[in-house]
């Protein structure tokens, strides 16, 4: 346990737990980023940030920082 | 409802959805761009005839994924559909969402239903349902959302003449919300809200109160009722939640009863793409070529065409000069008025040119993929992802640039990038360095292939960003605003750009330009052909001053003549203007001419050479004696006896033009974005000091 998204490996997908709200911004969650949703890790931009992940249909980049406020339980 | 006026539509959409191409469907060249009152953001409108009784007037509302704002752009559509007394309150919504991704889309739809606005959903992109395997059951669909539904195919005019007749039909539209907010998160609280302001919907009411820091147009009773609400940030944010999770509830469960996909459809096309573009070292070449391929283009293509206009309006001079009678309203026309229009028509071709290549590229949807690729570098300056976008219209013009700064949502990483654009070299120096260039760098090739004066105009565009990235880590490091790190950025899917898209903006960037930055330019090159044909009491009496002088006696009258005229421009208002600032410019290498060219363009950059053509044209008293180069090849120092424009003085003149602020359109812009004159005072002193000494320092050494 303790994963979040910023520990996913490329193709590699998680299910959202929670996060602290403070730390994600309100339009991501509109974007469908939510708890109980389906998270799978696309691309690592060249530098290791930001991610480029897929989640509730929505394709999306966030920074590591935000990535790091996510907690999922990988699905293997 | 507003029988005999205009039927006000709004256009609302995620970003991406083909919004604006059914806003150029609907409209056609029936567009105009206007400002909203107090901010800058530019408002699309447009007129369309929806019957032969009904005419609309459409605004295309910036893109957004939600009401809830997160950038500037976004807080438009916030107070447009809020604010009543906006002369773009709609009278009704479309909402445009893509067949892909719908349940994000309809999210913004279940916000605007709960605003209770008589609103429309239409589906874009419906002709690629059938490839991407996506099954849409309408008129279940319609049931479930209680709300008309249209399908369409922008780019393909599909579906515009049914979206049309159900528009016709908009006063008999359901306006029930969608979400119960009341009762899935706090029932109380929001009973409270519906007592309170009883005049607006729950959800209007809802967002007055989240929002209220973002609505400027609240009075003061009002204030005071919300701010009551407004006390537990705490509980707010997490209502906003509850909100979120709850409509998603809503959204998926009427997805799964209406829609399906059939995911062996979906094509690797994107991850292909994707791996390849933001690849590490691939990335990073493509978009080099992308932005080597976009600089060749705007000389290459641009050149010819500016040729043309720069000739175009010497020869219209000409003409006005020896068709209109003598007189002073004939020179303000011909030595004014004409080349103070062909100053800014010559911009156009570049301008186009970047602003083409800018709208294909966000188009295209590779422009997400270069903010991805550049977000990790650009933040080491103090600056976003999304900076890349306003730093590369930054070379065409900073004006539009610094307005393509809106999206970024982070506030000290928008006010870096604002502050170190004007660095960036702007199409507007580039007729001073190539004038200056080709006056003191030989036309020789260096190792066989590279012109000299090719890689001098590039080390100046490289020194540009050199500067602006320098000052933006010397910014990053003094300015003392927390970061919030908030960073989201949609991964469109690719797609073929729209020809008719593209045009669009290029003429709406365009006319934005000449308009904006033209007024101030013509306005200038009057005043400044008015400073230079009027003067004190020597300047009206020339002819006697300077024949009573013993010296010329006996002088040929060509010779004679020329005599009066420099003895006019140096008691003309422009001249004691530049006789005044000469001690301060001495030291840079320049005399009171190049003085007064430098006055004018504190401006607007390009006035510099029309400033030295209107000089040196008044001092040879029309007769036309070959191009403004050759005349300013001509000009030598009296006192040395030197060439005016040397190696010393040209390359301080460059570095000068690299570095400082010379342009009031700028100036004012920064002023309207950031709310406050600090920024652009900062940037007027700092970049002044900064060129006056390296001008200072260059003409030392080179001389």
């Amino acid at each position: 346990m303790g994963d979040t998204i910023a520990n996913l490996k490329i193709g590699e997908r998680g299910i959202i737990q929670d996060f602290c709200l403070d730390a994600i911004p309100l339009n991501l969650l509109e974007m469908g980023c939510l708890p109980g949703k389906e998270v799978r890790l696309l691309q690592i931009a060249p530098l290791k940030d930001p991610l480029y992940i897929k989640v509730n249909g929505s394709h999306l980049a966030i920074r590591i920082e935000t990535a790091k406020q996510i907690n999922i339980t990988k699905l293997r | 409802m507003k029988s005999n006026s205009l039927l006000n539509i709004a256009l609302v959409g995620n970003p991406n959805t083909g919004k604006t191409s059914l806003f150029n469907q609907l409209t056609g060249l029936n567009q105009k761009v206007g400002n909203y009152p107090g901010i800058t953001v530019d408002k699309k409108q447009g007129k369309c005839k929806i019957s032969e009784e009904l005419t609309a007037e459409i605004t295309d509302l910036p893109g957004t994924y939600s009401i809830n704002p997160t950038t500037l752009d976004e807080t438009i559509v916030l107070e447009t559909l809020l604010n009543k007394n906006n002369d773009s309150y709609p009278d009704l919504v479309i909402v445009v969402a893509e067949v892909e991704n719908l349940k994000r889309n309809l999210f913004l739809f279940s916000q605007i239903k709960d605003l209770q606005f008589p609103s429309i959903l239409v589906i874009n992109m419906s002709d690629q349902m059938a490839r991407k395997g996506i099954s849409i059951d309408i008129d279940a669909l319609k049931k479930e959302l209680k709300s008309e539904i249209v399908l369409v195919s922008a780019r393909k005019k599909i579906g515009i003449d049914d979206l049309k007749k159900e528009i016709e039909n908009f006063e008999n539209w359901n306006t029930e919300p969608i979400a119960n907010i009341s009762d899935k998160i706090d029932t109380v609280f929001f009973e409270d809200i519906k007592t309170t302001f009883p005049e607006f919907s729950l959800y209007k009411s809802w967002l007055l109160i989240t929002q209220q820091k973002n609505l400027g147009f609240l009075s003061r009773e009002l204030h005071q009722k919300i701010t009551a609400f407004n006390t537990e940030s705490e509980k707010i944010k997490k209502y906003q939640h509850k909100e979120t999770i709850y409509r998603y509830q809503i959204i998926n469960e009427i997805l799964k009863k209406t829609y399906a996909v059939d995911k062996n459809e979906a094509t690797d096309l994107r991850s292909k793409l994707d791996r390849i573009l933001t690849h590490r070292i691939f990335g990073y070449l493509i978009f080099f070529g992308v932005l080597m391929l976009i600089f060749q283009s705007i000389f290459e293509w641009a050149s010819f065409p500016m040729d043309l206009i720069d000739g175009f309006f010497a020869n219209l001079s000409e003409l006005a000069k020896t068709n209109l009678p003598k007189g002073t309203f004939t020179n303000l026309i011909a030595e004014g008025v004409i080349p103070g229009i062909g100053g800014v028509v010559i911009f156009i071709p570049q301008i186009a040119i970047l602003f083409m290549f800018i709208a294909t590229l966000e188009e295209t949807g590779y422009m997400s993929r270069v903010v991805f690729l550049m977000d990790k570098i650009m933040r080491k300056f103090g600056m976003s992802g999304k900076s890349i976008i306003p730093l590369i219209s930054g070379t065409a013009c900073a004006i539009p640039a610094i307005m393509a700064s809106r999206n970024i949502s982070d506030w000290k990483e928008r006010l870096i990038t604002i502050l170190v654009i004007p660095f960036t070299t702007c199409s507007a120096r580039l007729p001073v360095y190539a004038i200056l260039i080709a006056l003191i760098i030989p036309d020789e090739r260096v190792f066989g292939i590279f012109n000299l004066q090719g890689l001098t105009l590039m080390g100046l565009y490289l020194l540009g960003f050199a500067a602006a990235i320098s000052s933006a880590i010397l910014l990053h490091n003094v300015l003392k605003i927390k970061t919030q790190g908030l960073f989201v950025i949609e991964m469109p899917n690719y797609k073929l750009p729209s020809f008719k898209n593209i045009f669009y903006e290029v003429v709406e960037k365009t006319k934005a330009f000449v308009f904006g930055a033209g007024k101030i330019i013509l306005a200038l090159s009057i005043i400044l052909w008015f400073l230079a044909s009027n003067g004190s009491a020597k300047f009206k009496n020339a002819t006697e001053f300077v024949t009573a002088q013993e010296s010329t006696n006996n002088l040929p009258d060509a010779v004679l003549n020329k005599k009066i005229a420099s003895y006019r421009l140096e008691h003309s208002y422009i001249g004691i203007m530049g006789k005044v600032i000469e001690p301060v410019i001495k030291p840079m290498g320049y005399d009171w001419k190049i003085g007064i060219a430098l006055i004018s363009s504190f401006a607007a950059r390009e006035v510099f050479i029309g400033a030295l053509a209107t000089i040196y044209n008044v001092e040879s008293e029309g007769e036309s004696n070959g191009t403004i180069k050759e005349r300013m090849a001509a000009e030598v120092d009296p006192i040395s006896g030197e060439k005016r424009f040397n190696l010393a003085t040209g390359m301080s003149l460059l570095l000068f033009y690299a570095f400082a602020m010379q342009c009031i359109g700028t100036l004012a812009i920064v002023k309207r974005e950031t709310k406050s004159w600090k920024w652009p005072i900062l940037q007027l002193t700092g970049m002044g000091v900064l060129a006056y000494l390296v001008a200072v320092i260059t003409y030392t050494i080179l001389s």
